[in-house]
């Protein structure tokens, strides 16, 4: 039985390449050597063990280690290292039972209650939950009452209690395929059922069950040896649990008598865990690839200069950016997803950033709030608020002026609210928090703001969780924290992109608004130039993470002059009035 | 939330029912010679014939679960064979003790896992490091083994801490204390490097979204970003976690009890099984059965607390 381990795992290793990656995980090679030996011990127990286990010695009752008893004796004089050789090949003999227990009935249970579905699921879900509801010791207890003392008998059982483990994937797995297309084609192409679960769901279960095994095989080594170690266990052979309970019981005679057993447990299920972690690894693709160091970011290449419309300068610029590059780690070096960009943005204006998906508007709209997604970073460039340097700033000052001078508003209304909290809680807190205002203070602020930006029933969304909301009101909402506290700088990133048409419009009218009545900049990122054309003054558009045209807006409708520029504008319907052009980019 | 509540309630009823059914038929079914053993071994036909008689083993066994059934309904779960006791006595007064342990544990697999958890999601580094290492020992390592391990350490060589035995609070408050900080030490170890990794795993699921970046847009101190909006929103699976520890936690204390000799359900239900003693064994099988019922409904109400989706749907 013991050798089924090693054949498992090379016959499914070799089948998915799997075993070679493993051998190169840190954890992989350790822990299958590990297990190798002690497989071998196992198996060859009966001529590896220097003396019969159970022979007594009343003349060397506690032995220490000498020549002839290696690890010294028990209470009774028996040889300690030939009853732990033998109780390795006990122990694997257990954890395997477990294992091909769990396996037989959850795999079988799982195809069948996947592929036929309806009430076989429900019976089997209610049978999980039976098992569930009481802990496995005292199932095992029970189980051992009724049906005899066979320590077999328990781990055959205990495996049919953790069987669950294998259903739900298995379960999982074939509902998935089942409602893939390919089932039909398959079927339409003269394949029988089982032909389809075989081909289909067990390629698709076969990683999930390697992985579940090696822990399903060290739950069963340790629950044997919690039975062993509570003496329900045969007293004829030796076992690592009922000598870990001799030697507790020895402690103060014999301190050592605890310890071997102890290690050799420890060892195997450790072994058996972290190879469980590493083949996990493998399958999730998460091994620590990570190199120690990463290369220096460097540019690319340098993107050919931006065509900019001359204009005269009107007023003074609230944020200008120079050369910025943001770089993202990638393997051992970076991506970078903006190069060499500079924009201008000045008071009172609104500049539209245009591009299609991915092509880094958002990331420079991220880099100017500084909450770039985990990892990404301003490689190079500068970029300045109001003359003030902010790739330089540490995290407490910017923090002072995100939220309060520069404000943002999402894209996507749903996913930017905060689901466990009411939108007024949420709205009011950094209000509370940053600003010191009062709870009475904060929420007339928000009542007020809620009305000015359209919402028809201001107490009531205040009082309201996120999902209760529609997109549109959502959007209202943040929108009205963004402008809180009447920031200079407003970073609006595709505000309108995922509203309803109708709503577009409504919502780019009340930033327009908003921008009259506070006076603030605003940083449009959109895709769409009916976005542009509606309410922008200036626009630069972006194309692969560069700048490739910026100007004044009549001047960039009127003359454009980069390929690029044409090209969006060839893609929009022409003659359009605002707002309903704004579907036209969408990826 | 109330429909759910009451829908829960009644399949843990059922499921209550069902367990009493089948455990009884099969302990029942399962047992042979049982007057023999409770008259002991040296008893002759008479006396075992008169122990049958007492205890109505007798009669059929359709009767004999009948009347147990309707002693149940009741709520009376009936009388030891062996000792005679009530059965409801013993498994409350020794139930008292393990809860105590479970409940210990789980207070302090939750706070430290969810500490952890977080230092972790949010400073990475060693802390990282050394909650994976954790799980893997929680995971690995069986609890009465860590138990050992703790006696050796801080009963046997430091003596910080009685190896052995179980002060009663009443007796003594700090004898008490002394005598359960290390099983409930050695129970939170096994669950607490899971539970830690649950919530690192899904704090920085949640680190992750729009929600957050929009939070901190707003000028939010970080510390208040991690504390307030991510622990609530990755506090879901965390608890879905600690109430499946709670039932493993269980579990362990039968040999955590063992080892401590704590005088809890564990050592009763040890002799319970072994001896045959199927009121007893039922006692114990419906009351922690029950026990685990109420742990998930409480889990599926705070749930809804936590969530305002599932509170109010």
């Amino acid at each position: 039985m013991t050798t089924t381990l090693v054949t498992t795992i090379a016959r499914r290793g070799s089948s998915g390449g799997l075993g070679r990656r493993l051998l190169r995980h840190p954890l992989g090679a350790p822990s299958l050597a590990v297990l190798a030996v002690i497989v071998i011990i196992a198996i060859l127990s009966p001529w590896l063990a220097p003396m019969d286990p159970t022979a007594t010695d009343v003349a060397k009752v506690f032995g220490g280690p000498d020549a002839e008893h290696v690890l010294g004796t028990d209470s009774a004089g028996r040889d300690v290292l030939s009853r732990l050789i033998v109780a390795t090949a006990y122990s694997l003999a257990g954890g395997l039972l477990v294992a091909l227990v769990a396996i037989v009935i959850g795999v079988t249970s799982g195809l069948i209650a996947g592929y036929f579905g309806g009430w076989m699921d429900a019976v089997s879900s209610w049978i999980t939950a039976l098992t569930m509801s009481l802990p496995g010791m005292v199932v095992l207890l029970a189980a051992r009452a009724a049906l005899g003392p066979s320590m077999w008998l328990s781990m055959a059982i205990f495996g049919a209690i953790i069987s669950p483990t294998y259903y739900r994937v298995v379960y999982n797995s074939v509902r998935a395929v089942r409602s893939e297309l390919f089932i039909d084609a398959a079927r339409a192409s003269g394949l029988t059922t089982t032909a389809i679960i075989g081909r289909h769901v067990l390629t698709a279960v076969r990683a999930p069950i390697v992985l579940l095994t090696a822990g399903m095989i060290a739950g069963g080594i340790g629950m044997m040896a919690a039975l062993d170690f509570l003496g329900l266990g045969s007293a004829s052979t030796p076992t690592w649990g009922q000598m870990l309970s001799e030697g507790f019981y020895q402690l103060t005679r014999a301190p050592l008598l605890v310890l071997w057993p102890a290690l050799a447990l420890g060892i195997t299920m450790i072994a058996l865990v972290l190879l469980g972690t590493a083949v996990r690894d493998e399958l999730e693709g998460s091994a620590s690839t990570r190199p120690r160091e990463r290369s220096s970011w460097s540019a690319e290449r340098s993107p050919e200069p931006a065509i900019v419309h001359a204009e005269p300068a009107a007023t003074e610029p609230v944020l200008e950016i120079e050369h910025l590059a943001v770089a993202y780690p990638a393997g051992a070096g970076w991506t970078t997803v903006v190069h060499d960009a500079d924009l201008t943005v000045r008071r009172g204006e609104v500049h539209g950033l245009i591009g299609e998906s991915g092509s880094g508007k958002s990331q420079t709209a991220f880099a100017v709030l500084g909450l770039l997604a985990a990892g990404g970073r301003v490689v190079s460039g500068s970029i300045r608020f109001d003359g003030r340097e902010l790739t330089s700033l540490d995290a407490r000052a910017m923090n002072a002026l995100r939220g309060s001078r520069i404000a943002y508003v999402p894209q996507e209304p749903m996913s930017n609210l905060d689901p466990a909290f009411t939108v007024g809680d949420q709205f009011t807190d950094p209000l509370r928090v940053v600003h010191g205002m009062s709870k009475q203070a904060a929420k007339e602020k928000a009542l007020e703001l809620f009305e000015t930006v359209g919402i028809p029933d201001p107490e009531r969304t205040f009082r309201a969780y996120p999902h209760q909301l529609s997109g549109g009101m959502a959007q209202r909402v943040l929108i009205a924290a963004a402008v809180s506290t009447e920031p200079e700088l407003l970073i609006a990133d595709e505000p309108t992109t995922a509203l309803d048409v109708t709503v577009q419009a409504e919502v780019l009218d009340l930033l327009r608004d908003l921008r009259e009545r506070v006076g603030m900049s605003v940083l449009i990122v959109t895709h769409s130039f009916g976005v542009v054309a509606d309410i922008c003054d200036h626009v630069s558009v972006m194309r692969s993470g560069a700048i490739v045209e910026q100007g004044p807006c009549r001047d960039v409708f009127a003359t454009p002059q980069h390929e690029y520029t044409r090209k969006l504008f060839a893609s929009v319907p022409q003659g359009e009035p605002r707002g309903a052009l704004t579907e036209g980019g969408r990826p | 939330m109330r429909n759910f509540l009451v829908r829960r309630i009644l399949s843990g009823i059922v499921m209550l029912a069902t367990l009493a059914v089948v455990g009884y038929a099969l302990l029942r079914l399962g047992t042979s010679d049982i007057a023999q053993k409770i008259a002991g071994q040296s008893a002759g036909p008479a006396q075992v014939a008169l122990v049958e008689e007492k205890l109505g083993l007798d009669r059929p066994m359709l009767v004999q679960f009948g009347d147990w059934f309707g002693a149940l309904l009741t709520g009376d779960l009936g009388r030891s064979w062996f000792s005679g006791q009530l059965v409801s006595d013993t498994v409350l007064s020794r139930m008292s003790v393990t809860v105590t342990l479970a409940i210990g544990s789980v207070l302090l697999t939750a706070v430290f896992g969810v500490l952890l958890g977080a230092l972790a999601a949010t400073r990475r580094g060693w802390i990282d490091r050394a909650v994976q290492v954790l799980a893997v020992i929680g995971q690995a390592v069986p609890g009465f083994l860590l138990a050992v391990a703790l006696v050796l350490v801080f009963a046997v060589q430091l003596d910080w801490f009685p190896a052995t035995g179980y002060e009663r609070f009443a007796d003594s408050p700090v004898g008490w204390l002394r005598s359960v900080t290390l099983p409930i030490v050695a129970l939170a170890l096994g669950s607490l490097g899971g539970v830690a990794q649950q919530v690192r795993g899904s704090m920085l699921d949640v680190l992750g979204r729009d929600h957050v970046r929009t939070l901190r847009s707003r000028g939010l101190p970080e510390h208040r970003v991690v504390y307030r909006y991510v622990l609530r929103n990755a506090a879901g699976p965390a608890l879905s976690v600690l109430g499946l520890q709670f039932v493993i936690i269980l579990s362990a204390a039968v040999v955590v009890e063992q080892v401590f000799s704590i005088p809890g359900l564990g050592p009763v239900a040890l002799t319970s099984t072994t001896q045959g003693d199927v009121p007893l064994v039922m006692g114990i099988v419906l009351v922690t059965g029950a026990m685990v019922i109420v742990v998930n409904l409480v889990v599926d109400v705070l749930q809804g607390v936590i969530n305002p989706k599932v509170r109010l749907s």
